[in-house]
């Protein structure tokens, strides 16, 4: 019987400059394959500069039932967000 | 010239076509779209090579009518490069030797007088690099991977080591533009070329045949059966319906 390869998480940085981005995950059975599996999958229609290959057991998610105490009590907190300042024209990726 | 850059041509467009037959059968999605990817990346170097041998003979030809309109004893390419797909192994054996050769090949090729198959050689060189790492690295797996994995690819280097020959053995067209400078002398590149496969070959544990008779006559136009059967069914619809266009 055939074992599954593998689950790994990919990110890209589509220029310099900007953060990697999660853009999906594949089979792989190395990181090597998963970084050349990557580029063949999420680069070819030159998307990126940079990958990151995570395997996706590696990565620990926060439990959606405990959302409540996790996120509800920033949402109250306008006073956190710097949207009270204005940001000139000339700044980008903000 | 024409001759050797339908040499170049012919590889790149035969070798393109075998493995663009995975499509769709590859044993992993990922795989199948990193096959096709050097299909395509193959296709592209024969269809520049060929709008190139068009300009150069005047004919009003255009890169088509080499591809669809010649029959097998007019193709240049390799014999190696014709073999079929057979397993996975079968297939990453002919990538692995086609790629260690040409990519020293194309390495060579940009410093050629001819100064359009220098600039065609550096643009091609990033792709064949690419294709040399994913073969190598493909080498070692299976080499190095299960008993199953291991033995597969020794059968498939027994079986195509006998084409590897050809390759690296200058014809009268290539002793003659090198002479030229235009192309380099195979016999200083074999070295290189060798050093290469051996040291992926000692690396995946596998071993190659000692003293095995090479084969030849591909680059000449003398070709197995199998040459045919691809073209037949590369070149049916332009065959049946002469001039059709997309």
């Amino acid at each position: 019987m055939k074992k599954e390869w593998p689950l790994w998480e990919i990110f890209i940085r589509s220029k310099s400059g900007l953060n990697h981005k999660h853009v999906g995950s594949l089979h792989a059975t190395d990181a090597e394959m998963a970084l050349e599996n990557a580029r063949d999958l999420y680069t070819r229609r030159n998307e990126g500069v940079s990958i990151w290959v995570v395997e996706s057991k590696h990565i620990t998610a926060s439990d959606p039932d405990d959302s409540d105490p996790l996120f509800e009590p920033a949402r109250d907190k306008v006073y956190r967000h710097p949207t009270f300042y204005t940001v000139p024209d000339n700044v980008s990726h903000m | 010239m024409i001759k050797y850059l339908l040499q170049l041509a012919d590889n790149a467009l035969i070798l393109g076509h075998r493995l663009g037959e995975w499509c769709g059968h590859a044993p992993e999605m990922e795989l199948d779209i990193a096959l096709t990817n050097v299909a395509l990346d193959l296709t592209g170097q024969a269809r520049s090579l060929y709008q190139r041998v068009a300009e150069l003979e005047g004919l009003g030809k255009d890169e088509d009518d080499y591809a669809y309109l010649r029959d097998a004893w007019e193709f240049r390419n390799a014999l190696l490069v014709e073999q079929p797909n057979g397993d996975f192994a079968h297939t990453l054996v002919r990538q692995f030797i086609f790629d260690a050769y040409n990519y020293h090949l194309h390495h060579a090729l940009t410093q050629s007088k001819d100064e359009w198959l220098a600039g065609f050689a550096a643009k091609s060189l990033k792709e064949i690099t690419y294709h040399l790492r994913f073969s190598s690295e493909w080498m070692l797996r299976l080499g190095d991977g299960t008993e199953v994995s291991h033995a597969k690819l020794q059968a498939a280097i027994d079986n195509l080591w006998t084409y590897a020959g050809e390759l690296t053995t200058p014809n009268e067209i290539e002793k003659e533009l090198a002479s030229h400078g235009i192309c380099p002398d195979l016999s200083q590149l074999k070295t290189a070329i060798e050093a290469k496969m051996a040291e992926v070959l000692a690396a995946a544990n596998v071993t190659a045949p000692v003293g095995a008779w090479m084969q030849s006559g591909g680059k000449d136009g003398s070709h197995s059966e199998h040459l045919g059967f691809i073209l037949a069914e590369m070149q049916f619809l332009q065959r049946a319906y002469p001039g059709l266009e997309w």
